[in-house]
C-alpha cells in the first residue's frame, strides 16, 4: 500500500470519465462525467500533496473544486438553453453548426 | 526523508471505498436512466471525500461532501428533473462503431497510464503533512491561501461572479411586451369554446381520492373529462352497485320499507 494504489485508481477515474464523454449521448451525464475527472485529478493532487510534504496541492485542488462549481453553472445553464429551443439534450441533435 | 508509513486502517479504508468508487464509476457511466447516472456519481464522489479526509486533507474533504455532493450534484439533478428525466440516452450510435473504439482506447489508456504511474512512483515515500494534514489544516489552507494564492483567489471572485451573470443571461426568456395574455382575452377565448364550465374533479372513493382516479357518472362510467393529463388513470376496486329499475324493484323494495315477504 503506497501512493501508487490512490495514483492508480486515479488513472482509472479519470479513463472511465473519458470513455464516458466519448459514449454517452445525453448532455447531462456527458458533464456528469466530466465533473468524475476532475475529482480524479483532484484525488493525484490531494495525494500529491501528502506525499511531497506541501500544502500546496490541496490548494490547487480547492481551486479546481471552484471552478467546477462556476464551470457547472454555465454548462447547465446552456445545457437548458439549448433544450429550450431544441427540444433535446442529446449531444446529436445540435449539429446545426455541422452544414 | 522522513517517510510516513501507510497504517492498516487506511488500507482497509482503500480496498473498500476504491472498489465502491470504481463501481459508482462504471455504474454512471453504464446506466440507461440519467438519475441513476447522478446517484452513481453522488458514490463515488462521496468516496472520494472519505479519501481526502484520510489523506490528511479534511478541509478538502468536507468541501467536497458538501459543494459536490451537496450543491453540485443537486444542481444536476434540479436541471434533470427540468430537462426531463426520461430524456434517456438514445442507443443510436451516429458513428459505427465509436463505442468499441472508445472502449477500446480507454483500456489502452488506462493500462498505459496505469503502468507509467506505477513504474514513476513506485518508489515515492510519503513525507507527510504532519500537523498540516491534521489538526491545523484549516488554519495552513488559510495562511497559504490568503499569502501567496492571494492573487488567485481574488481571481476566483471575478470567475464566480462572470458564472452567475452568464447562468443568469442564459437562463433568461425574454418576453415581448404583449406576447402573453391577459385576463379579459383568456376568459374570452374560454367562453367562445363548447364549454366554459370547469372540468369535473377526481373521483373521491373510499380507497382512493388521488387525482388519478376518475369520476363516475350516474351510469357507471368514468367520467373522461376528470381525467388529468399525464397521470395514468388509476382503477379503483368498488363494490357492484345495482342500477335501474330492473335489479332494484320497486322503490319500497330498493329501500326495504315493502311488508310484502319476497
Amino acid at each position: 500500500m503506497s501512493v501508487t494504489h490512490y495514483l492508480v485508481l486515479a488513472a482509472i477515474l479519470f479513463t472511465i470519465g473519458a470513455v464516458g464523454v466519448l459514449v454517452r449521448r445525453n448532455a447531462i451525464v456527458v458533464f456528469m462525467c466530466i465533473e468524475l475527472m476532475l475529482n480524479s485529478v483532484n484525488l493525484t493532487l490531494v495525494t500529491f500533496a501528502r506525499a511531497t510534504g506541501t500544502i500546496d496541492g490541496q490548494i490547487m485542488a480547492f481551486f479546481v473544486m471552484v471552478v467546477a462549481a462556476a464551470e457547472v453553472v454555465v454548462g447547465l445553464a446552456i445545457i437548458m438553453s439549448i433544450y429550450r429551443t431544441r427540444r433535446s439534450a442529446s449531444v446529436d441533435d445540435a449539429n446545426l453548426l455541422k452544414y | 526523508m522522513t517517510d510516513v508509513a501507510i497504517g492498516t486502517g487506511e488500507a482497509v479504508v482503500f480496498w473498500i471505498l476504491g472498489p465502491v468508487a470504481l463501481a459508482g464509476a462504471l455504474g454512471m457511466v453504464f446506466s440507461r436512466n440519467a438519475v441513476h447516472s447522478a446517484l452513481w456519481l453522488v458514490t463515488t464522489m462521496l468516496s472520494l471525500g472519505v479519501f481526502y479526509v484520510v489523506q490528511s486533507a479534511p478541509f478538502l474533504g468536507a468541501v467536497q461532501i458538501i459543494v459536490y455532493t451537496g450543491a453540485i450534484m443537486i444542481l444536476f439533478l434540479f436541471v434533470l428533473m427540468l430537462v426531463g428525466r426520461d430524456s434517456s440516452d438514445s442507443v443510436v450510435e451516429t458513428l459505427r462503431g465509436q463505442r468499441v473504439a472508445a472502449t477500446v482506447l480507454g483500456v489502452g489508456f488506462a493500462g498505459l497510464v496505469g503502468a507509467g504511474i506505477a513504474r514513476a512512483t513506485r518508489d515515492t515515500g510519503i513525507e507527510g503533512l504532519g500537523d498540516a494534514g491534521g489538526t491545523g489544516n484549516i488554519e495552513t489552507i488559510a495562511g497559504v491561501l490568503f499569502t501567496r494564492y492571494l492573487l488567485a483567489f481574488e481571481v476566483t471572485s471575478a470567475l464566480l461572479i462572470t458564472a452567475a451573470v452568464g447562468a443568469m443571461v442564459l437562463a433568461h426568456i425574454e418576453r415581448e411586451p404583449g406576447s402573453r395574455q391577459t385576463q379579459k382575452e383568456l376568459s374570452r377565448a374560454r367562453f367562445l369554446t363548447d364549454r366554459p364550465q370547469t372540468l369535473p374533479g377526481p373521483g373521491v372513493f373510499a380507497r382512493a381520492n388521488s387525482v388519478a382516479t376518475g369520476a363516475l357518472l350516474p351510469d357507471g362510467r368514468t367520467a373522461e373529462d376528470s381525467l388529468a393529463t399525464g397521470i395514468e388513470p388509476r382503477e379503483v376496486e368498488q363494490m357492484p352497485r345495482p342500477t335501474g329499475r330492473a335489479q332494484l324493484g320497486s322503490p319500497d323494495a330498493a329501500l326495504g320499507t315493502t311488508d310484502e315477504p319476497r
